[in-house]
């Protein structure tokens, strides 16, 4: 029997097995951020811990930094988390990219951009959506703060084996269907919780065709279906994206790597716990109208009726989101009206997304009474943007365009959307309260999030050229 | 951590699905540094109206409810975001167990580290739970050792553990304290694969 890619990396990393316990696994690469680790520290200092593995453990500052104004932070509890976060990597000796930091950025976008994400790597974060280094053929998984502390003292984990599911998409994606909306369509079709208890490896040719950016906003989002961690076996296209890297190896090294990387693809005879198979050509842009993000519908449908839920709970369910998103079952998607746009977050703010909006919004305007934000992922994805002349074009379009962070998607920071009010976004939750208290999230790609924009609702960007576009 | 073998305490019934730890614990409050002092904000949104006044159709406000332990929910507790501040806020708050049907993979592995016991009881055993706890305040009890929920009304249902987590429960262990004494067998691994 053959090997999926979780059995290849799981078998190379157990430091220690034992009937009746987990595996002791060993981590190579421990990404921080000021919101989950301040706990952990603490917990090491109280007990006299060093950090076991400095050199394979990275830091830096994303979910409350402002993205606007730096010099000057108002949120003085904010403030006091960011400084505990330099006090403890200054301590510890972890490298950090701060505020200030050319690096900068929210922690999944800067962890492939500098090449700290490598194929075969265990990689954790306390943070559910490290998910998102999976694109890369690595094992990366979100973590609590107790294991943040673990990790940090020993560079291990105990982990039990997680069952694995094989995720196979393949046919064409149709003009204007983006990764974004594969993933909501396959959180539509199976549920927030199908995922739960497995890693899901995403393949199949629609994943072959996809850029890493575009594999990465897929399993950025695995966890919204559940799944700790999703992944891609690595290809020609990965290879390529890490060549000349900051943290990648060069030269000759460099290509006894690819040869290791190589033989860590899933064997063709691989088992798997289960497989689900999804017909590519099947997927419209999606626009989610619920409050998790599983209620989501096809741009050119409508939200469900009462009348098509099959339980109880479900129907329950509808009638709480519908209340809260101030919304009428049976209604039009694209009757929804938009007063916020938000292009951002792990799931959609790198340079290839913010390409893909800037071509939209390129020339026109944004919708009267809708105010736009453009975040990029990181200060390297603004500086390449702006070096584009990107940014001219958001802003001559009416968005605004500010520093790197994770802003609107949990609008732990000033950028919140108020109550009652709509949001397309390209964020990866649409939970009750995430964008600010009685905020109304929509889940859409970058692309249908800027014809959003222009529009003041939803269009179908597959029929741009028939739509009269502001 | 204080190892424990048995609780007893007041159930409340939050009867929702996919309660999301946005809901367990909001963002605004994610900014602290410690790890005590989260109780207050448990499910703050729909525990608090506007401007910080209690809402009182939310059951943690009615007073047959005040001193529960004991928290029980439906299918996908606990899903979305890692945060610890969830386990820690329930903790803070009083629960010592939450029981659903079912619960989302890394919250419920931050209840365990947290002792805070995470049960999963099948459907129908949830539902008859709702059902009566809804009636009227309801006193269960946990056997940890013997993985059982019972009460005096003669309601009983056995619950899945895996053996390490209930020795580590039982126990009150340190996890690092544990892996540390494998500290061999660690640099052996680091030097074995250059790392
Ligand atoms: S962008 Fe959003 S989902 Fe991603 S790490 Fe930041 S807060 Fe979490």
């Amino acid at each position: 029997m053959g090997k999926s890619i979780v059995d290849k990396i799981w078998e190379r990393h157990i430091v220690h097995k034992e009937a009746g316990k987990p595996d002791l696994l060993y981590i190579d690469l421990h990404l921080v951020h000021e919101v989950t680790s301040p706990q952990a520290f603490s917990g090491l200092r109280m007990k006299n811990r060093k950090v076991r593995r400095p050199d394979k453990t990275f830091a830096t500052m994303d979910h409350n930094v402002p993205t606007i104004n730096r010099q000057q932070i108002d949120d003085q509890v904010a403030l006091n988390q960011m400084t505990t976060l330099e006090k403890n990597c200054r301590e510890f000796g972890i490298e950090l990219a701060g505020i200030d930091s050319p690096e900068q950025g929210i922690v999944h976008v800067i962890g492939p951009e500098l090449g700290l994400t490598q194929p075969g790597k265990t990689i954790v974060c306390g943070d559910s959506h490290t998910s998102t280094h999976g694109a890369f053929g690595a094992l990366a998984f979100g973590i609590g703060t107790s294991e943040v502390e673990h990790v940090l003292a020993t560079q291990t984990l105990w982990q039990s084996k997680p069952k694995t599911m094989k995720l196979e998409i393949n046919g064409v994606l149709a003009n204007g269907v983006t990764a974004k909306d594969v993933i909501l369509y396959v959180l539509a079709n199976y549920g927030i919780k199908f995922g739960t208890g497995y890693v899901i490896e995403y393949c199949g040719d629609v994943i072959k065709n996809l850029s890493m950016e575009e594999r990465m906003t897929i399993c950025n989002m695995s966890i919204e279906g559940g799944a700790r961690a999703g992944l891609v076996s690595p290809d020609e296209t990965t290879f390529s994206y890490l060549r000349g890297r900051k943290h990648v190896p060069k030269g000759e090294i460099f290509d006894q790597y690819v040869e290791n990387w190589k033989s860590l693809a899933s064997d063709e005879d691989a088992e798997y716990d289960k497989v689900i198979e999804i017909d590519g050509s099947d997927i419209a842009p999606m626009v989610s109208w619920g409050t998790n993000p599983s209620m989501t519908a096809k741009v050119d449908g409508s939200i469900p009726t009462e009348a098509e839920c099959a339980t109880e709970l479900e129907k329950e369910s509808l009638a709480r989101a519908l209340a809260y998103m101030g919304l009428k079952e049976g209604q039009k998607i694209q009757d929804i009206k938009i007063q916020h746009v938000f292009i951002g977050s792990c799931t959609n703010s790198r340079i290839e997304d913010i390409r893909a909006a800037a071509e939209m919004v390129k020339g026109k305007q944004v919708h009267p009474g809708v105010r736009a934000l453009v975040v990029p992922g990181s200060q390297f994805v603004k500086r390449t943007a702006e070096e584009e002349g990107l940014n001219r074009i958001f802003e001559e379009a009416g968005f605004e365009w500010r520093d790197a962070g994770c802003s609107m998607c949990l609008s732990m920071n000033a950028d919140v959307v108020p109550s009652g009010e709509h949001c397309a976004s390209t964020s990866n939750r649409n939970f009750e309260g995430r964008q600010g208290a009685g905020a109304r999230t929509h889940l859409v790609s970058p692309q249908m999030a800027a014809a959003a924009a222009l529009n003041g609702h939803f269009v179908d960007i597959r029929n741009l050229n028939k739509v009269e576009v502001l | 951590m204080t190892g424990f073998q048995e609780l007893g305490g007041k159930a409340v019934v939050l009867d929702r699905a996919n309660v999301d730890t946005d809901q367990i614990i909001p963002k605004q409050f994610l900014k602290r540094i410690e790890k005590t002092g989260f109780g207050k904000f448990l499910f703050y949104d729909w525990r608090y109206k506007a401007e910080g006044v209690p809402n009182e159709e939310f059951v943690l406000n009615k007073p047959e409810n005040q001193g529960a332990t004991i928290l029980i929910a439906n299918e996908n507790f606990g899903c979305g975001s890692s945060r610890e501040h969830a386990p820690w806020a329930l903790l803070d708050y009083g629960f010592k167990a939450v029981i659903a049907p079912s619960f989302a993979d890394i919250f419920k592995q931050n209840c365990l580290k947290n002792g805070i016991l995470p049960i999963v009881l099948q459907e129908e055993e949830v539902k008859l739970l709702i059902a009566k706890g809804k009636e009227k305040a309801m006193i269960l009890h946990i056997d940890l050792v013997e993985q059982k929920v019972t009460n005096h009304e003669g309601f009983k249902a056995t619950f899945p553990i895996s053996d390490y987590w209930k020795t580590m429960l039982v126990n009150g262990w340190d996890e690092i304290e544990i892996t540390l004494q494998l500290d061999d067998k660690i640099s052996a691994y680091e030097q074995a694969n250059n790392l």
